[in-house]
């Protein structure tokens, strides 16, 4: 069973987002995309300044297998972006929830997460696509 | 739902991850694609390809036959048990499949080919066979299941499930060649770059030859590692480094090919005597190194600057190398370098010769 922590909020592209105290978004993949994707070998993570909308391809995860785009699952200004993953990658695969974030957003909106699924939606999703 | 091999329970109950593969449902991995890499280059990885098809070809004309069919020569196969890698080409020289042919005995001889075309190269062959009025069986072994054990550590656990009468011979197997073992045929071959054998098989039995080698230490792979493997080994893949489309000649082959004796007419000659009259192919195949960061992938477009464009036929991680490895079609001129596009970033790579890795070992400078 795939992990879903009840402090964040989910996109429906199996992304996921965390209000921080100074009142940033922290932005990664899911424990149920990693697992899909299998090792990553490289991440590419955007530039701190790019202005993304909703739904914006904004990163790309690399396997052995496949390039993914991840989708920016609320609009925002990048702060601040995972500098660790360039040297090692397999931090999403080992701490997709911790150590293996993808980026910090400062969200246009402060009501920018309230638009994303709760745990228990995204956990009910993740059940009906049978993983 | 994909066909299933018989070993299909016992993936999902390793916890595979399932994919279509040529229509099989086939496990990709069990974990971590890149840790079942490194058991085979380090130890010993066990691999199903019960997809793949065994074909014999039996009879008084079988090697007059595939002296025909095949774009090598199995005149090169005369002692038992050799075994021989050859394309099979269309009348334009597009290649039909890649295989391997084992000569088992005279009057037989064990064909093995992709899960992708099984049946296109059965129709194929069977016609050819009607054309000849040949005196020949061609016989699809679907009583035969198939293993790869590979690794350096892979024939001694395989020699334990042997008779003890037939270990002695069967570690005395030269590469490119087999043997039975009762009813297994055992054979020093495999598409990984290291030593090992492949095993075919009774269907009822391959199940308990499966748990005794992962009892044995043999590490459980997927297909995943099986693509960076041959590809670190610097083995095409049928499908995506040529296919029906591309003669040998433009796709690193040249070498499968027996010109000679000049004499012997198999299907496809007429085409590449052409190309190579008209001097040869005007593209090649060549393996890449990625010197900056990314990963190359098949279909990306290869930038040669004042010569033309490729692309990428195969790409990936090497586990081994730690840096993004592929094959590409190239113009001939291309030199040492070139571009990849990688989403919209030309990106600069080392064009070298494969393999990259075999038998564990780095063999191009990084």
């Amino acid at each position: 069973m795939s992990q879903v922590p009840a402090d964040r909020r989910y996109a429906k592209s199996h992304e996921w987002a965390r209000l921080l105290p100074d009142g940033s978004v922290e932005i990664g993949i899911t424990d149920h995309a990693q697992h899909a994707l299998g090792d990553l070998v490289f991440v590419e993570v955007p530039e701190p300044g790019r202005v993304l909308a909703a739904g914006d391809a904004c990163a790309v995860v690399e396997s052995v297998k496949a390039a993914s785009d991840v989708y920016s699952p609320i609009a925002g200004t990048v702060l601040e972006s995972n500098a660790d993953l360039g040297a090692s990658p397999e931090l999403v695969n080992q701490d997709c929830y911790g150590r293996g974030w993808l980026m910090r957003l400062q969200p246009a909106a402060s009501t920018a997460l309230d638009a994303l699924l709760g745990p228990a939606a995204y956990s009910a999703q993740l059940a009906a696509e049978g993983g | 739902m994909g066909r299933k091999t018989p070993l299909h329970g016992q993936h999902v109950a390793l916890g595979a991850r399932m994919v279509d593969f040529g229509g099989w449902d086939m496990p990709v991995n069990y974990g971590s694609q890149i840790e079942e890499h490194h058991r085979v280059r380090r130890a010993a990885g066990l691999f199903d390809v019960s997809h793949m098809c065994v074909i014999d070809v039996r009879g008084r004309d079988s090697r007059g036959f595939l002296r025909r069919l095949l774009a090598n020569d199995v005149d090169k196969l005369q002692a038992p048990g050799k075994a021989l890698y050859s394309c099979m080409l269309n009348a334009e020289g597009g290649v039909i499949d890649d295989l391997i042919v084992y000569l088992v005995k005279e009057e037989w001889f064990r064909v093995v080919v992709n899960a992708g075309t099984r049946d296109g190269d059965l129709l194929w062959i069977r016609a050819r066979a009607r054309e000849q009025l040949a005196h020949l069986e061609i016989i699809e072994r679907v009583d035969l299941a198939m293993l790869a054990v590979q690794g350096p550590e892979a024939r001694a656990k395989v020699v334990e499930l042997l008779e003890p009468v037939d270990r002695e011979a069967a570690l005395a197997l030269q590469p490119f060649s087999g043997r039975f073992c009762g009813e297994w045929f055992v054979a020093r071959t495999g598409y990984t770059g290291e030593d090992g054998f492949e095993i075919m098989l009774p269907l009822e039995e391959i199940s308990a030859a499966w748990l005794a080698l992962l009892a044995a230490g043999a590490a459980p792979c997927g297909l995943g590692a099986r693509d960076t493997l041959r590809l670190e080994a610097g083995m095409n893949l049928y499908g995506n480094d040529m296919d029906a489309s591309r003669h040998p000649l433009e796709s690193g082959l040249a070498w499968t090919v027996a010109f000679e004796p000049a004499d012997r007419d198999f299907i496809g000659r007429e085409a590449l005597e052409r190309v190579r009259a008209a001097g040869g192919a005007a593209q090649k195949l060549v393996g890449l190194v990625l010197e900056d960061r990314g990963v190359l992938r098949s279909h990306q477009k290869v930038v040669v600057p004042g010569v033309g464009e490729g692309e990428v036929t195969s790409g990936t991680f090497s586990p081994t190398l730690e840096r993004s490895i592929a094959l590409a079609r190239v113009p001939k001129a291309t030199g040492a370098s070139v571009q990849v596009d990688i989403r919209g970033k030309l990106l600069t790579a080392r064009v070298v010769k494969p393999p990259f890795v075999r038998r564990g070992r780095v063999l191009i400078v990084i």
